[in-house]
């Protein structure tokens, strides 16, 4: 609590601060300055921004302190405990997402493919509310192919045709009629041929100058392969509700072709896959979902693990500007000096290829001084001492 | 699906920090006060979809502010790099 007076001069104090320590930091410390209970002066505004200054100073990490090896080391311990088991079912009793030490490990080593890629896409307004429009852009959503509604090939050897029994419980579950599947087929570049429809869920193509049966099979093939409708990728697409809103959960993901599809809110639109974020998003897009998986993985086995450590992994990995792994194919393998590297992975194929070179060893890394016996450049190792003889 | 002309705008993605591209007295002063030359900064490629975006080229300095869980805004800088 403060009087009316000394509130202009308290945002005064603050503005001062502002720059010096983070703004969650001054809006908490406004917070509990006017909630509190007793009577605060213009004096205790003073002595209460001049410590939590010096508090703030003395909590910042020291130069020369290992963040990497207690970052290391603080998400690695409780890693240890994490279940080795890959697949958890993660509330969609069709979908199972990998997660725990394999999912940690995925990421980490930043794999072009996930082992389970995956999508949770969010709708407009407008189709988030209702059932059957948010079914009617996971139809447009899930990939279908002929093969997916087909119920029965035959091949007619005799008249050269190709007979398709479409399923019905399929094409209603895909939003699909005959009359599509027909529309596709009828696309395809197949030469002459005439299409009869002897019942409703029956397509047969005879072709007029088909003279084997090895180019019988092809056709069936190209037929059963073709698309129908939906976006590459994308094997399957469920509904689900999500607090008051319905959002589709994907099996398979493809971030560029869902941002195209109508009804989609292309701003909350999420995927797992690292690559196709930094593609269509860009770097700082990707280094915000590494954060996010690793904190969720790690969340979701009970751990808690401070965020610090995970954003200095993320930051490591997208530096250059494009996500690399942890490891010799990336943060580690690009490392200046021989010695690391050779201490890390393939020893001797980098000693050979170094000599070969006639690279130089400048010995500023941790690795290499520890190698042979040096002081290492952290901590009070950091610093030297200069001496001026001609002040003497 | 998509037509190639139709390209979605990143940056109104929440994954997505407000980038901007720093004017030549602003990114001298950023480095004098950092200390570093612009290399030693994370970098971005040209090629990055919000580098087009902002219309960002090789050499300069992009202004990045996220909005972080622990400290309120966070301003980064990268230096754009070919590629």
């Amino acid at each position: 609590m403060i009087n009316d007076a000394d509130k202009e001069y308290l945002e005064q104090a603050l503005s001062r601060l502002s720059g010096k320590i983070p703004s969650s930091i001054i809006l908490k410390l406004r917070d509990s300055i006017v909630n509190s209970q007793i009577e605060i002066t213009r004096e205790e505004i003073d002595k209460i921004m001049e410590m939590v200054m010096k508090d703030y100073l003395s909590s910042l990490v020291h130069p020369g302190e290992a963040i990497g090896v207690v970052a290391a080391q603080s998400i690695g311990e409780p890693g240890t405990q994490m279940t080795l088991r890959t697949f958890h079912f993660a509330g969609v009793r069709e979908l199972n997402v990998t997660l725990g030490l394999p999912r940690l490990i995925e990421i980490v080593d930043a794999r072009k493919v996930p082992s389970t890629p995956m999508m949770t896409i969010y709708l407009n307004p407008e189709y988030a509310k209702d059932r059957d429009m948010a079914l009617d852009v996971a139809r447009r959503i899930e990939y279908t192919r002929v093969e997916h509604v087909v119920e029965t090939v035959n091949l007619d050897v005799g008249g050269m045709g190709i007979i398709l029994k479409l399923d019905p419980v399929l094409l209603k579950d895909k939003g699909l009629t005959t009359e599509d599947v027909e529309k596709v087929i009828k696309k395809l570049k197949m030469g002459d041929y005439r299409v009869e429809n002897p019942d409703e869920y029956t397509i047969a193509i005879y072709f007029e100058n088909m003279d084997t049966v090895t180019g019988l099979f092809k056709i069936r093939e190209k037929i059963l392969s073709t698309k129908i409708k939906g976006v590459k990728g994308i094997k399957r697409a469920i509904i689900r509700k999500k607090g008051d809103e319905y959002v589709i959960i994907t099996d398979g993901s493809n971030l560029e072709g869902v941002l195209g599809v109508k009804g989609v809110d292309v701003s909350r639109i999420e995927t797992n896959n690292l690559h196709e974020v930094e593609s269509v998003l860009g770097v700082e897009a990707a280094r915000e979902l590494i954060t996010r998986e690793i904190k969720r993985v790690l969340e979701e086995q009970g751990l808690d693990v401070d965020i610090r450590h995970i954003e200095l992994v993320s930051d490591i990995m997208t530096r250059t500007g494009e996500v690399r792994q942890i490891g010799r194919h990336g943060v580690t393998g690009e490392k200046t000096s021989v010695l690391a590297r050779a201490a890390f992975e393939v020893t001797v194929k980098h000693l050979l290829d170094a000599a070969a070179r006639g690279d130089m060893e400048e010995f500023k890394g941790v690795v290499e001084n520890i190698i042979i016996g040096q002081p290492i450049k952290l901590g009070t190792g950091m610093v030297e001492l200069l001496m001026r003889p001609a002040n003497r | 699906m998509r037509s190639s002309s139709k390209k979605i705008d990143p940056s109104v993605h929440v994954l997505v920090p407000k980038h901007e591209v720093l004017s030549v007295e602003e990114a001298f002063k950023v480095l004098k006060e950092l200390g570093i030359g612009p290399e030693q900064l994370p970098w971005m490629r040209a090629s990055d979809p919000m580098a087009r975006t902002i219309n960002a080229k090789p050499g300069d300095i992009v202004k990045i502010t996220r909005k972080s869980p622990i400290v309120g805004e966070l301003v980064v800088y990268r230096y754009v790099v070919s590629g």
